[in-house]
């Protein structure tokens, strides 16, 4: 991923309300064909970093380029290369082949072409039996697929999405997230994902860059940016215990054993011995065990620890333990949790494995 | 004791309201010319005045309901101060201007019905704009952005805007049409009530009441109410049904 070229780059963007600053993004960028989603609470600027990207709002400071071309709100053909999808569908008078056709209408495509093309498109989303229909009689999630197939009728080489599904109830959207995410990456569009759902920022995207206050907290790939926390607002807004650092002490086949505060923890990394880094394990890829059953396996990091926290968190329960200073946290099953007798104060192992560990420089 | 002396005065009054709605009923069947010159004209004159009022009003009144643009405050005021004008001032504004010493004499537009048209303009334009203005704020922004954003130029977002907000926009219409319809105040100024030439519904009222014809008064208020009631129950309807966004 180190030689992508960014289709979409924003650089020094800023955005001004009544003097308040909302938005503060040095450097932006979206390489063709990936989905980037833009996490955060709410306010943090994603919509508003979102806009400015589409070409909807003009910034106070700063420039969006699109292929190396330096474009505003006022380039209609770098307008016309993008399609838009809203929090609330907000669908037009009319029917839902009538609301598909909208952009089709506007660009001039003959009307057997418009036809063949809406027809297609209403059925890639799952809504053939609802193309007459009154686009206001909708369901929320038929609503939402409705505004997706008005932005994907047009074949749009970036599509901008913004919380399409915060909307929807948790089933719907569920099946919804698991739809867009195979659409998306099927028609292999440039993607713009806002959301405040972490879990739907994994499942759709490729790249993600966290919000907080207006500006990045931290940008890259899912699984570096969601496995290693590198302040406590991060790590508490991704769910990890605050960030742990260290220094890698020695490298072994491949593995390098990193101390930190006197615990080892091995992991995969290739920084060189001797560098200060940050160290970040998931709760969900650390396994609880008894401390007098210890199991066979591969995992490298086999450490002892003390109950510090439990948590019930839904079906899972967050379990944050200590294992000398180093603190990091398991997600288990309620089941599991009931099984192992946990109580603060407790012993407990835990154990994951090197892979499981995401390592960073630390800054 | 004659008890019915008091009915007696009250049945008096009564015939000639009564003698005067018959006389009216009459009038209207019988298709009399005078009367039906005098209803043309005002439906004529105020639907030229509504219709260029529309080519101002929307327009106007979409800028000022989609929002900032400079000078959009004072517009919003002008609007409003407008909607409230008295018919008669706005008449005496324009009687000012188009009488034979004032800035627009040589035109010679006194007392013809262009005068009347554009007093009833000043009127109806107003109010066109402001309804047109509350009906486009309420489509949300997000509907405009949608439309911007599937690659609208910026007159393909206003034509569905107001295309969305159209119920409120053709009720913008009908106030404007009912404003000046119903005025006597500006067409008696500007058109100074010229039988064959601009005499109109109201202004012929106040002259057959004053001679004392009160059935051709009435038989013309029958008709002005009947039109009202006509442009009311429209306003009505489309106001019910317009509360679409309130969902």
């Amino acid at each position: 991923m180190s030689d992508r070229t960014p289709l979409i780059l924003a650089e020094g963007i800023s955005q001004k309300y009544r003097r308040r600053t909302v938005l503060d993004v040095d450097r932006f960028d979206v390489a063709e064909g990936e989905t980037h989603a833009l996490l955060g609470p709410s306010g943090a600027g994603k919509s508003t970093l979102l806009r400015i990207v589409g070409l909807l709002e003009k910034p106070t400071t700063g420039r969006v380029t699109i292929e190396g071309r330096p474009v505003t709100h006022r380039s209609r053909p770098a307008r016309m290369m993008m399609a838009a999808v809203f929090q609330k569908p907000y669908l037009f008078n009319g029917t839902v082949a009538e609301n598909v056709a909208y952009g089709l209408k506007l660009r001039g495509v003959p009307s057997a072409e418009r036809d063949r093309r809406v027809r297609e498109t209403v059925s890639r989303v799952g809504l053939d039996e609802l193309a007459d229909a009154s686009a206001l009689t909708l369901s929320g999630g038929e609503a939402q697929r409705v505004a997706l197939a008005r932005a994907l009728v047009l074949d749009p080489r970036i599509l901008l999405l913004d919380e399409p599904l915060s909307y929807l109830d948790p089933l719907i959207k569920r099946q919804l997230v698991a739809e867009f995410s195979r659409i998306l990456h099927d028609s292999g569009v440039t993607t713009v994902y806002v959301t405040h759902d972490q879990d739907e920022a994994m499942v759709v995207a490729d790249r993600l860059s966290i919000m907080h206050e207006g500006c990045f907290v931290r940008s890259g790939p899912v699984d570096e940016v969601m496995g290693l926390p590198t302040n406590e607002w991060l790590a508490d807004f991704i769910g990890m215990e605050a960030p742990i650092f260290g220094r890698v002490a020695a490298i072994d086949e491949g593995v390098a054993r990193i101390d930190c505060g006197g615990v080892s923890v091995y992991a995969i990394t290739s920084l060189p011995v001797g560098s200060d880094v940050v160290v970040g394990v998931r709760p969900e890829d650390v396994t609880l065990f008894q401390s007098n059953g210890l199991p066979v396996s591969s995992a490298r990091n086999i450490l002892h620890c003390t109950v510090e926290a439990i948590e019930p968190r839904g079906a899972t329960a967050r379990i944050r333990v200590c294992s000398g200073a180093l603190p990091f946290a398991a997600s288990v099953s309620r089941a599991s949790a009931k099984e192992l007798q946990l109580e603060v104060g407790g012993e407990v192992i835990a154990m994951f494995k090197a892979t499981a560990v995401r390592v960073g420089a630390a800054s | 004791m004659p008890a019915a002396t008091p009915l007696y005065f009250t049945g008096s009054h009564m015939e000639v309201i009564w003698s005067a709605v018959v006389e009216a009923v009459q009038l209207i069947t019988s298709g009399a010319p005078y009367l039906f010159e005098i209803i043309f004209l005002s439906l004529r004159v105020s639907t030229v005045a509504v219709g260029i009022a529309m080519i101002i009003g929307i327009p106007v009144g979409y800028l000022i309901g989609v929002g900032r643009f400079f000078g959009r405050r004072l517009t919003l005021v002008i609007v409003n101060t407008g909607m409230g004008l008295p018919p008669v001032v706005a008449g005496l504004i324009v009687f000012m201007f188009l009488s034979r010493s004032g800035p627009l004499g040589d035109l010679r537009l006194l007392f013809s019905t262009p005068a009347m048209v554009i007093a009833q303009v000043f009127i109806s334009t107003p109010l066109v704009a402001g309804v047109t203005a509350a009906a486009i704020a309420s489509v949300p922004l997000e509907l405009r952005l949608q439309a911007r954003s599937l690659g609208a130029s910026w007159w393909q977002e206003a034509l569905l805007t107001v295309t969305e907000a159209r119920r409120g926009v053709m009720a913008a219409v009908v106030a404007g049409f009912g404003g000046i319809i119903s005025e006597v105040g500006a067409v008696m100024i500007v058109g100074g009530n010229i039988e064959g030439s601009t005499r109109v519904m109201t202004t012929a009222i106040v002259l057959e009441a004053r001679k004392g014809n009160f059935g051709t008064a009435l038989a013309l208020g029958f008709i002005l109410i009947g039109i009202a009631f006509v442009i009311n129950g429209l306003l009505t309807t489309l106001q019910q049904s317009g509360a679409r966004y309130e969902r």
